[in-house]
């Protein structure tokens, strides 16, 4: 793996572990207001500074990346599971199991976009974080399903397959053993680009203000607030901040989807 | 040809189910709001027969589906006098139902709105692709060396900044600072330039990686070294065998980004205040609770994306013969 699969990593786990351990990094209450200290510059009492109502923005980000990463990490889990089962079974077996699956109830899926189905089960269901993981791991596990159906209908038809067949290997055998393995590059990067969508889905429904709501300091809230053009021009911190956390965030989930991708073909490894 | 033809009738068949099945679930989220929406739409002081006549107009008063279930009276059978089946025959009409706040026609309110949001959407695209297949494709040829690195650099720096970190960043910079262009609004023609480039950013970063990964997969095929062997010039080995293998998984992702794009949408025209279907959706529909117009605006997004989706898949099929031939 290259260095920046290690960086990838190490970068992922800081946020785990700051995640995890928010109220001991946290230096303020996240909830806590100042107002006599609106838009304070970086210092060394609020190391990132203040928003509107004088929250420390540091302790905001670390409390941020709880939910972030709870809503990222259960959504890609639960869709990995279902979009593998499915889609392998869609693409191995065929005939009429695929074409109920990938031409009926993958398709009703892949119907609404991700980020429209939370929006629509948030306006008529009422917003929560529940709610929002559920329409997430909904709509998420298609995607997965449909990159390991193309890729099983590919492999299964390779010599080696053939051959495991010729020998007698079960259909399971077949599928887990010889198929699977070959057929989860492009599933490591779906799932990449997967933990990425559902972190930006998150922020994405907080700054519409159909996520969670606040005073929790979810990353897309905390952007939404500093968005005004005064604000952009006098504090740009209260933006640049949460930014830079969902941003740094997904590119280490990337670096890692690349990095164990290329780890994992030797075909590219050996090149 | 009649091979052809049966394909595409069965795949008609098939889209034509889908779009039953998005337009029942559409219909019945409205059974998901909490309490009643002619409470929610009156406020907790509406009278009595206030309710009551709101309910009469907009149907709300008729039994949601064929059959009813509650725990005093147990399933009971409602025949097709139910909303389901009125929703139904106004959509063959043509008619979306009646907007709960402006009682307006949602489906004039919905035409009026999506031709922007659908010139944003294929200005981003257009955008996002006139970057990706040449980045993609350098970055791909050039694998570990300084201009894959830049080029991969910059694709996951679009894909991981947010269109709501990218808008507000460009205003700032193209609004407020340099006034190349207006921070919000679409009077002029230029002002779709900001709007699409937020909007495509990312989908220029994913299909960047995606092109890159395909054609240092497809680099490593059997067919590459025959097409070398041959003395084919490395320019014809990539933009003639290998882009075309390799853009298709290309097109899926094309095909299966328009629906983000168009959901995508929805945040880039709260942020310019483009007025797109996205923001009817959102300040007209749920902001102002119009479930009416929220069920309209969810339907057309989704149906649209059906659509690309089937288009998408007959795409796929003409590019690659194997698969038309499984």
């Amino acid at each position: 793996m290259n260095r920046l699969t290690y960086l990838g990593i190490a970068v992922a786990l800081l946020f785990i572990i700051v995640a995890l351990f928010a109220p001991l990094i946290a230096t303020h209450e996240v909830t806590a207001q100042n107002l006599a200290m609106r838009y304070a510059a970086p210092s060394a009492e609020h190391w990132f500074g203040t928003d509107s109502l004088g929250r420390d923005v540091f302790s905001r980000v670390i409390f941020g990346a709880r939910i972030s990463l709870q809503v990222g990490i259960t959504v890609v889990v639960v869709s990995t599971i279902i979009g593998t089962i499915l889609g392998a079974i869609a693409g191995f077996y065929g005939g009429f199991v695929d074409k109920f699956l990938s031409g009926y109830v993958f398709n009703v899926f892949l119907a609404f976009p991700g980020l429209l189905l939370a929006i629509a089960l948030v306006a008529f269901l009422g917003a929560g974080l529940g709610k929002l993981i559920l329409a997430l791991c909904i709509i998420g596990w298609v995607g997965y399903a449909r990159v390991i159906r193309g890729q099983v209908l590919k492999v299964r038809e390779y010599d080696f397959v053939q051959a495991a067949r010729a020998l007698g290997a079960s259909n399971r055998r077949i599928l887990f053993t010889h198929i699977l393995p070959n057929a989860i590059q492009p599933l490591i990067v779906q799932a990449s680009l997967g933990m990425a969508g559902a972190v930006l889905s998150e922020a994405s429904l907080s700054f519409l203000g159909l996520g969670i709501p606040p005073p929790a300091p979810s990353w897309g809230t905390m952007i939404e607030e500093a968005r005004g053009l005064d604000i952009l021009y006098n504090a740009p911190h209260v933006l640049f901040f949460p930014g830079f956390a969902i941003a740094l965030t997904v590119l280490a989930f990337n670096f890692i989807g690349d990095g164990l991708r290329e780890y994992l073909d030797p075909k590219q490894r050996k090149r | 040809m009649k091979f052809r033809l049966l394909n595409f009738s069965r795949q008609l068949a098939l889209t034509l189910l889908v779009i039953w099945t998005v337009v029942s679930l559409v219909t019945l989220l409205i059974e998901l709001v909490p309490g009643d929406p002619a409470t929610t739409i009156l406020g907790e002081t509406a009278t009595a027969e206030q309710i009551a006549n709101f309910n009469q107009k907009h149907g709300l008063d008729r039994p949601a589906f064929f059959f009813s279930y509650d725990a005093a009276n147990g399933f009971e059978w409602n025949g097709a006098n139910n909303r389901y089946v009125d929703y139904w025959i106004g959509l063959v009409q043509g008619d979306l139902g009646t907007s709960f706040r402006t009682e307006r026609p949602v489906l004039g309110m919905i035409l009026e709105r999506y031709p922007s949001t659908i010139m944003l959407a294929i200005v981003s695209m257009i955008i996002a692709v006139c970057i990706a297949i040449p980045l993609g494709v350098l970055a791909g040829t050039n694998k570990n060396t300084l201009i894959d690195n830049a080029a991969s650099f910059v694709a996951l720096l679009g894909i991981s900044l947010p269109t709501f970190v990218i808008g507000p960043f460009l205003v700032y910079f193209f609004a407020v600072k340099y006034r190349v262009f207006a921070a919000t609004g679409s009077a002029n023609p230029e002002d779709i330039v900001l709007p699409a480039v937020t909007l495509g950013a990312a989908l220029s970063a994913i299909l960047t990686r995606m092109v890159r990964s395909s054609v240092i997969e497809e680099l490593g095929e059997d067919y590459v070294r025959t097409a070398r062997a041959k003395g084919l010039s490395e320019r014809k080995v990539v933009y003639k065998h290998v882009l075309k293998n390799g853009l298709i998984p290309v097109v899926t992702i094309l095909g299966l980004q328009l629906g983000v794009l168009l959901a995508g949408a929805i945040i880039t025209e709260k942020i310019f205040n483009w007025q797109g279907l996205g923001l009817l959706l959102l300040d007209d529909g749920i902001g102002k609770r119009d479930y009416r117009l929220v069920q309209g605006c969810v339907l057309v997004i989704s149906v649209t994306y059906i659509l690309a989706n089937t288009l998408t898949d007959l795409v796929y099929r003409r590019l690659d013969p194997r698969i038309r031939i499984s």
